[in-house]
């Protein structure tokens, strides 16, 4: 009988924690270089990214293929809604500074 | 200096493509350079609120407030463009025929001038606050301001005259064409705009639904491209649309026709009153 039970309990953790985890999705901003500059997010489904400028000047969060544009001002913090998304790779840049803030969300 | 270059110079056109649009739209109207003149003015100052305020209304409604204010906008927009096509269709040919019977068209000219001095100040107020932050940007790092700031400029010199060449070539057209002509890229504009509010409601949580992707021409025409840009900015163009801003586009088009259907004046009814 307690087999399944702990089954069960086992994974609504595992789907808590999945959860919590797809939440959690954040990029930082700093030296207008991304940080992580490759984001694993899921697919087929929507999902938060925060995020943090560190820098004190403004940035543009933005995405071709995801259609984002999203500016950030400096020392905040943004909120992005993505997807859903299919599997693949899709990029993103800072606008304001696209030689080195360039940075790729992998969605799988 | 290339990046600010590039970065000015396309805000600038975005803006500027519009604004064209809207002059050569009230190309014969008296004192419309005042209006313009007052739409330019007013965008410039609500782009130097909107990026004073940028991180409060990036912050308001749950951080979509950002989202929320251009889905505003743009709508505003939109609703402004259709009054314009609206009074056109029922004025425009009266106004073509007494175009030299400066009198009356002084006091009939003003309301779609408010309507068109809106949407430039919208227009300009959308793309110039991310000037303004651009530009804060490079003055609060201070390296290297002036080659910035000559790129900045170049940017803008380069938009103005590019959207001057379009103003130009429409103002060339034949002048029993500007007016259809004008008329369908008013439509068009509008229509893009909504699809393009639709994208923001979508980005801002307010609205989840036919959120699946039509078709994707990011492979032929990509959107980021010069030509996709321009025709982003001037038809809506999207390469990879959802069912939605494709409804909201068809069904902008459809209102805008209906409304200019509406506000006509057939030849049959006047005779009936």
């Amino acid at each position: 009988m307690m087999g399944p039970a702990a089954a069960l309990a086992v994974l609504a953790l595992v789907a808590c924690g999945g959860a919590a985890r797809a939440q959690d999705l954040a990029v930082t901003i700093k030296d207008h270089k991304f940080q992580p500059t490759e984001l694993r997010v899921p697919s087929k489904k929507r999902f938060t990214v925060y995020v943090i400028n560190d820098d004190p000047t403004p940035e543009e969060f933005e995405s071709t293929s995801m259609k984002i544009e999203k500016i950030i001002a400096g020392k905040s913090k943004g909120v992005v809604r993505i997807g859903p998304l299919d599997p693949g790779r899709y990029e993103f840049f800072g606008d304001f500074n696209q030689a080195t803030a360039q940075g790729i969300m992998i969605a799988e | 200096m290339l990046g600010a270059l590039i970065i000015v110079f396309r805000e600038v056109l975005e803006a500027g493509l519009i604004v064209g649009i809207v002059m050569a739209a009230t190309k014969d109207l008296p004192g419309r350079g005042h209006w313009i003149m007052l739409g330019v003015g007013g965008g410039i100052a609500g782009a130097a609120v909107v990026a004073l305020f940028a991180e409060r209304i990036s912050e308001a409604f749950e951080g979509s407030g950002q989202e929320l204010l251009n889905a505003t906008v743009l709508g505003a927009a939109v609703v402004m463009l259709m009054w314009h096509n609206a009074w056109m269709a029922r004025h425009g040919r009266e106004m073509a025929a007494e175009m030299k019977a400066v009198g009356r068209a002084v006091t009939d000219g003003t309301r779609p001038m408010t309507a068109l001095a809106v949407v430039v100040g919208l227009a300009v107020l959308r793309e110039g606050s991310e000037i303004v932050l651009f530009l804060y940007g490079i003055v609060a790092t201070g390296t290297s301001a002036v080659s910035l700031f000559t790129g900045g400029l170049l940017g803008i010199a380069g938009g103005a005259a590019l959207s001057a060449l379009m103003y130009c070539g429409l103002v060339a057209l034949p002048t029993r064409h500007v007016f259809s002509v004008i008329t369908v890229l008013i439509a068009l504009l509008a229509a893009g705009m909504a699809a393009q509010a639709m994208q923001y409601l979508d980005a801002a949580g307010l609205i989840d639904v036919l959120g699946q992707r039509v078709w994707d021409s990011s492979r032929y025409l990509p959107q980021d491209g010069i030509v996709g840009r321009l025709l982003h900015t001037l038809v809506g163009y999207t390469d990879r649309p959802t069912e939605l801003q494709l409804l909201a586009y068809v069904a902008t088009l459809l209102a805008m026709a209906l409304l200019t259907w509406i506000a006509a004046p057939r030849p049959a009814r006047a005779a009936a009153v």
